[in-house]
């Protein structure tokens, strides 16, 4: 595929426009089924452009755009190197799956009256995240985010129950702290470095050295992403946000907005303070590491004991968002690569996961563990799926899961961290009986009078999306090629120093500090 | 006619199973042509492997490139003289238990039977991937394919007992393999940059002596297939599966991809000598001597034939571990040579298990009291098959027995000899102890309580088993004694390995 040159150039500030209006659009129709509609035409074409900045990036090109015409640092610039291209590529594409899921499963759960305000608030959290994603200026990711926090509580609180609004209110107040505490993060940096271009800060800090207020305004930005990206002991939201929230709003959030939180991390960890000041001075490594494991172990463990399958996958996520946590932590160019690799291996099971049990809920109204029973001889198609998805989870070989996982296994015995790679292996073990439970249940014979031994497979419109997770589950198992190479890429640029020198021209506002 | 290139046949062997298994579950509203297929697959799945035995015995080694995984790391496989082994063994009980399975299938009038053909095939592919595996990763995938795929033929009888069993069989096959041997794969891939079977090891100088160690008993504790204790409950709990299961799957086929892995590890990933300079080799020498002599005891105890079986099964794996850790010339001879004479021996014996409870219903070996008059032939085989076990001449059996005992002589390991020879003499006792009832003691008076139960069969008077069954039994009782006649075949092969002829 070939685009005009004119409309090439223009592919970053279209990743967020397009999204953008499909929200505007969506608002204004004001219509329960058309709304679907814009939302759904934009995904496409948001994805079209994600893997048309990938296809670059791939390459190992970094594609920078001055937004506005305005040379950064006087205007804000979008940055796309291998790392964001590959979270572009799986928040563009986790929506794209939900939404086509969403048609039928939103308008069986959601008043119709609201629906196209759902679509728009969907829109608006795709375009704060993909914002967050792209953007090179750290004030920026602050802007996105709290477009994609306040987008992200409306959908949660439109859940179909009322406790919706109570898991949407204990989303907000933790993920407002956190967004202030990011803020106050950015504020010092500012005060110290006098700008707000990414680049110029990794420079300016690289020059200039630490002091206190910039070892204070590390901490603030890692704890306030921390909260939105819900890292134990941060994490206290999410479950009950991604059990109350639609099914395949679960889906959405559980595949792209905690990704992108661990995105801006990574990023701020690794490009902005450098390794040296993050791992070797403020010994943020050791903090990460602590926590992985914390979240690992709690989400394992919690997620055992869960009888409602939305909530136990919430669960699951904490400890899956502590695998990603830990190879960030491990600091080194396999474990970076082990991050990046989970974030898009996870995104892919985790949303195959959510739609599954989106196609139960549509089906029988519940998705309690006890309501499952018997469900997988009526819904075959969504129950095989589902275990396909969950093997995947497990990190069976021939799964995308199991690649993830060899890497962050390789990562850890690299460092000799043997008990790290232990934990890891024990805490896959954990999810194989958490998921067992969820599989073994649904393929027991139903009792007679359960909504379950009645019901039928879920219309093809929520199988489709279903489906073609499961068998991509199955694909990146076989061949991680294509997206190995972004995460490896990833993982080398984010090794070296953040190049800023050769794209920023010298500006009198850099002479004066 | 023209011999394909090995590489083919040996493509062909995992091939033509999973094609079989998707035929199989295709014809399942034909019986007749559904076990046509299978044993029309098996034959020809021998007739490759043998093939590929005659040009691997004059130093072949086909490899076959499947595709790029992880870099450094690709589908891959290779045939060499161990595999080859295991395959020839997998390869020709195959189909003479498919043979075996039509006459106790139908006789049994088992429910899902196009489900147990399907997955049997899928778990014989399974197996030969496991043999014909290039690498560590490659074999891991085939291992754990393999636990999946025999896992509904455990739990086939769809009973609570059936399901208990199954997800026992689950948890400790696929825990020991993530937690355990995926930690050992990854570090000896962290340690020696390669995962790729290379005679006389990969790890020397890249591990220190103390991690060798622990990887080994790693790789040991993680292949839960070989049964070493104490992840051993998960075998005896599987004899709730079809008799044909636990004759090729559970004596055969997976328990000895389970040894087998442990072996090749032994020689291609460790090499004998760091091995022994490690020291991990002798503490799982010491663990598997501890396991023969304990399961040996345990099954003197079970009075349910196939628990008993079971037991002697868990005993004799871990001689195949013994000879695989103590890796001198004489254990790897070994412990390759029991992996072929105990398929045999113990195939045999549950073909008989098999045939009596078809024929009379009775699963209890204080209920099989003068049942040898009734069924001559069966429980003549099962006397060859227990002298096979055992190790006594002439039968195949002798030939390893002897190996592993010149094994321990060589080390100086004077604690295993006593375990091998205890043993033995526990065998002695534990299997002998059935074809004497049978033939000596005087019938049962009364019928026994589960006889009969189901309606059909003759419960009262009990005949021979089905002519397939009969067939079948023949084969591998011969086998057992071919095995002690012509053993060279074997021994050039492992000498290709280990230097034998000194």
């Amino acid at each position: 595929m070939s685009l005009p040159a004119g409309l090439e150039a223009q592919l970053p500030a279209l990743q967020i426009v397009v999204p953008l209006m499909a929200a505007l659009i969506a608002a204004l129709l004001r219509h329960p089924r058309w709304a679907w509609w814009p939302a759904t035409i934009a995904g496409f074409a948001s994805c079209a452009i994600a893997l048309l900045l990938a296809k670059s990036a791939a390459r190992g090109e970094v594609t920078i755009y001055a937004l506005g015409g305005w040379i950064a640092p006087f205007g804000i610039e979008y940055r796309i190197d291998a790392l964001n291209a590959l979270v572009l590529v799986i928040i563009n594409f986790a929506s794209l799956f939900a939404l086509v899921h969403a048609r039928r499963s939103v308008a069986a759960e959601i008043r119709p009256e609201r629906i196209h305000w759902l679509y728009c608030a969907w829109m608006l959290c795709l375009t704060g995240l993909a914002g967050m994603t792209i953007t090179g200026d750290a004030f920026n990711v602050f802007v996105f985010l709290e477009i994609s926090s306040l987008a992200s509580y409306i959908l949660v609180a439109s859940g179909p129950k009322r406790d919706a609004l109570l898991a949407s209110f204990r989303y907000l107040i933790p993920g407002s702290i956190g967004a202030t505490f990011f803020l106050i993060g950015l504020g010092l940096l500012y005060m110290q470095t006098g700008t707000l271009n990414m680049a110029d800060i990794a420079q300016r800090i690289g020059e200039g050295g630490t002091d206190r207020t910039i070892a204070a305004g590390a901490l603030f930005v890692v704890i306030g992403i921390g909260v939105k990206a819900a890292i134990f002991p941060l994490h206290a939201w999410l479950p009950s946000a991604y059990e109350q929230a639609p099914s395949s709003v679960a889906a959405f959030l559980a595949g792209a907005s905690t990704k992108v939180s661990l995105y801006v991390l990574m990023r701020f960890i690794f490009d902005i303070f450098g390794i040296d000041l993050a791992f070797g001075a403020l010994d943020i490594d050791l903090l990460l590491m602590v926590l992985a494991i914390a979240s690992v172990v709690a989400g394992s463990l919690v997620a055992v004991q869960q009888e409602e399958v939305k909530r136990l996958l919430a669960w699951s996520s904490i400890a899956q968002i502590g695998y990603m946590t830990l190879g960030m932590a491990l600091g080194n160019p396999a474990g970076i690569a082990a991050s990046a690799l989970h974030l898009f291996n996870h995104a892919l099971m985790k949303v195959a996961l959510f739609l599954a049990i989106g196609n139960f809920v549509y089906r029988t109204g519940s998705s309690a563990l006890g309501s499952l029973v018997g469900a997988g001889r009526g819904m075959p198609w969504t129950m095989a799926a589902f275990v396909v998805a969950g093997m995947s989870l497990v990190g069976v070989p021939l799964t995308a899961g199991f690649v993830s996982k060899w890497y962050l296994l390789a990562a850890a015995l690299e460092r000799d961290l043997w008990p790290i790679a232990l934990l890891i292996l024990v805490s896959s073990v954990v999810a194989a009986i958490y998921l067992w439970r969820v599989a073994s249940a649904a393929y027991e014979p139903a009792p007679a009078d359960s909504p379950a031994a009645t019901i039928v497979e879920a219309p093809w419109t929520m199988l489709a999306p279903l489906l073609l997770l499961a068998l991509a589950n199955l694909w990146f198992g076989v061949d991680p090629s294509p997206v190995l190479r972004l995460a490896e890429q990833a993982a080398v640029q984010l090794s070296v120093p953040f190049e800023s020198a050769e794209i920023i021209a010298p500006s009198p506002l850099s002479d004066t500090n | 006619m023209t011999i394909p290139a090995p590489e083919i046949l040996a493509l062909g062997c995992i091939v033509l199973p999973l094609l079989c298994g998707g035929l199989v579950a295709l014809a399942g509203r034909y019986p007749d042509l559904r076990e046509t297929i299978t044993l029309a697959t098996g034959i020809l799945v021998f007739a490759f492997i043998v093939g590929i035995y005659v040009e691997v015995a004059q130093g072949a080694r086909p490899q076959i490139f499947l595709a790029h995984f992880l870099p450094g790391i690709d589908f891959a496989l290779e045939v060499e003289p161990l595999g080859l082994i295991f395959a020839l063994v997998a390869g020709f009980l195959w189909p003479v238990t498919s043979l075996y399975a039509i006459g106790y299938m139908r006789a049994h009038r088992e429910r899902n039977q196009t489900r147990f053909y399907a997955c049997f095939a899928l778990s014989i592919a399974c197996a030969m991937g496991v043999a014909f595996a290039a690498n560590l990763v490659t074999l891991f995938v085939f291992y754990e394919l393999l636990t999946l795929a025999t896992w509904p033929l455990v739990t086939h009888a769809g009973t609570p007992e059936a399901k208990r069993a199954g997800r026992l069989y689950l948890l400790i096959l696929l825990s020991t393999s993530i937690v355990l041997q995926l930690l050992a794969i990854a570090w000896t891939w962290q340690a020696a940059g390669s995962v790729d079977f290379r005679l006389g090891g990969i790890l020397q100088g890249r591990m220190s002596e103390g991690v060798a160690a622990l990887v080994f008993c790693l790789f040991a504790f993680g292949i839960g297939k070989a049964a070493l204790m104490p992840f051993h409950r998960w075998l005896p709990a599987a004899m709730v599966a079809p008799t044909p299961v636990s004759a090729l799957l559970h004596a055969v086929a997976v328990v000895k991809a389970g040894v087998f892995t442990l072996l090749k590890v032994s020689v291609y990933i460790f090499g004998p000598g760091f091995l022994l300079a490690s020291g991990g080799g002798r503490i799982i020498a010491f663990v598997a001597g501890f396991t023969i002599v304990v399961a040996s005891v345990v099954a003197i105890y079970k009075d349910n034939l196939k628990a008993r079986l079971a037991w002697s099964t868990i005993s004799h794996l871990s001689y195949v571990i013994l000879g695989a850790g103590l890796a001198t010339v004489w254990g790897v001879a070994g412990a390759a040579l029991h992996i072929v004479m105990h398929a045999f021996g113990k195939i045999t014996l549950f073909f008989c298990a098999g045939a009596v409870l078809v024929a009379t219903h009775r699963k209890r070996i204080s209920e099989l009291d003068g049942i040898g008059r009734k069924m001559p032939l069966t429980m003549g085989a099962f006397a060859i098959g227990s002298l096979c076990i055992i190790g006594l001449p002439p039968l195949g059996g002798m030939w390893s027995k002897w190996s592993l005992a010149l094994a321990t002589v060589d080390a100086e390991q004077w604690v295993l000899l006593a375990a091998l020879l205890l043993s033995s003499m526990l065998s002695m006792a534990y299997l002998l102890a059935i074809p004497v009832r049978a033939f000596l003691y005087p019938a049962a008076a009364k019928e026994p309580k589960d006889a009969s139960r189901s309606g059909e069969g003759p419960g009262e008077s009990p005949a021979e088993a089905p002519i397939a069954c009969l067939v079948a039994i023949g084969i591998t009782s011969i086998g057992c004694v071919a095995l002690f006649v012509f053993p060279d075949p074997l021994f050039d092969l492992i000498g290709q390995v280990v230097p034998l002829h000194r």
